[in-house]
């Protein structure tokens, strides 16, 4: 051990250090501080560092509304992921090819880990991962509203990964820039991941839509099905919108949600003339003046029934993961029976 | 003078506001402040850290490296995993 600064000693030492500094154990404070005051100084310093592009970390001081935010999207947004494996687990057994298995079980096995990373970030918050579970499994927690749509055909693979992913894409690059530390950062791993899910969906577009005419039939009728729910994947138009305008202002979101379904439409509709295929809707055309295509309304009554619970899947989404975590309820029970006989 | 060792902690250091925690080495102390302190004058005296861990060196269950080749095989056939896998014809972009 080395002298402390100024040959105090280390009695001295310590002190010095400990002037404003905390030693906190990380992600302990998040408990500690929901029963304290928010003070208006305190408040105003948060504000001051979020509009500085600064990023909150977990045992830093938050309002107790910017940490209920968090920990409703993120939840939502890994019970999406978890959720998510369903419709296209369905297709792993009658995949067409070994090739085209192996892609989607792949897949399927991100999806479970994008859960996994968000569910991590949520319980930097001060939440657990059982309340968070109990919450999916009670049916008292959201989830994406694209998962209750059943996936019919092959082509539904293909039109997932293409238009499902690229929705979810343009959702998540700005989600990387997300005020909030372990979302930002659990954000940049998924994107990362996220591009082989896109390019293996519009990867299977190309060769229907090149195939015969059965095979590009199969391909339109899943652009039919799929065009308008992940329009919808966007959330309400911006008027209609709950959250929006706190969630700009503490840069937990960074694009509304009407900016990014244009941003999706116009990205989206020259890769569909590129497969030959037809966007169903009779409104959509490209405005020369704006540089934009215009496109008509989503059925918002569909939208908010399936949010509802009325979705053609829901129920049977929900029994299954029931299913799945009680089917594994053994599995659990058996590793902690080994660990505690290990550590007799 | 005591002769028992000091308990090893293991230092991370977030480099940059925003960024994960890295690890960058390790300190002895005999408490967690004291891990802390060390830390700050051993691993940040350029400035190299706007935050640090310390956990206890005894704390980190490590993989065998011995075994690293059959812990990481399953990863390395699965080209598939990478978008770079996927041909993307000519004049299609944003993908």
């Amino acid at each position: 051990m080395t002298d402390a600064p100024g040959g105090q000693g280390c009695d001295g030492y310590l002190p010095v250090l400990r002037r404003g500094v905390t030693f906190d154990l990380v992600y302990s404070q998040a408990l500690d501080q929901r029963d304290a005051q928010p003070d208006e100084a305190v408040n105003a310093a948060f504000e001051a560092r979020v509009a500085a592009e600064e990023k909150i970390e977990a045992n830093d001081w938050m309002p107790e509304a910017y940490r209920k935010t968090l920990i409703r999207q993120i939840s939502q947004h890994a019970h999406s992921e978890i959720i998510g494996m369903q419709p296209e687990g369905n297709w792993i057994t009658r995949a067409p090819s070994l090739r085209r298995k192996a892609i989607l079980l792949a897949k399927v096995q991100d999806e479970a880990g994008h859960g996994l990373y968000l569910y991590a970030a949520a319980e930097t918050l001060g939440v657990s991962r059982e309340e968070l579970v109990d919450q999916l499994l009670q049916g008292t927690a959201k989830y994406s509203s694209i998962f209750n749509y059943p996936t019919l055909t092959w082509a539904d693979m293909g039109a997932i990964g293409w238009l499902v992913d690229g929705a979810a894409i343009m959702n998540q690059i700005p989600l990387c820039r997300c005020s909030y530390g372990p979302y930002a950062r659990a954000m940049v791993r998924i994107c990362k991941e996220e591009s082989f899910h896109q390019r293996q969906g519009f990867e299977i577009m190309v060769t229907l839509s090149r195939g015969t005419d059965a095979q590009k039939a199969m391909a339109q009728d899943a652009l039919d099905r799929w065009w308008w729910p992940s329009l919808m994947m966007f959330g309400p138009h911006d008027s209609e919108s709950t959250h929006s305008d706190t969630s700009m202002r503490w840069k937990i979101k960074r694009f509304s949600n009407d900016e990014l379904r244009q941003k999706f439409v116009d990205v989206t509709v020259p890769q569909a003339d590129f497969l030959g295929l037809t966007v169903p809707d009779p409104d959509l055309r490209y405005d020369e003046t704006t540089g934009h295509y215009a496109f008509g309304e989503p059925d918002w009554s569909e939208f908010k029934a399936v949010l509802r619970g009325e979705g053609p899947c829901n129920a049977q989404r929900l029994a299954h993961r029931r299913r799945a975590h009680d089917d594994g309820a053994w599995v659990r029970e058996a590793a902690e029976a080994h660990a505690a006989k290990k550590s007799r | 003078m005591s002769t028992e060792n000091w308990p090893l902690w293991e230092v991370f250091l977030r480099s940059r506001n925003g960024l994960h925690h890295q690890h960058v080495g390790s300190v002895h102390a005999v408490d967690p402040e004291m891990a802390v302190a060390n830390a700050r004058d051993v691993y940040t005296r350029r400035g190299e850290g706007v935050s640090i861990w310390v956990v206890p060196s005894a704390a980190i269950v490590a993989s065998d490296p011995a075994d690293k080749g059959e812990l990481f095989e399953p990863a390395l056939d699965k080209i598939y995993r990478h978008p770079t896998f996927y041909e993307i014809p000519d004049g299609v972009a944003n993908i």
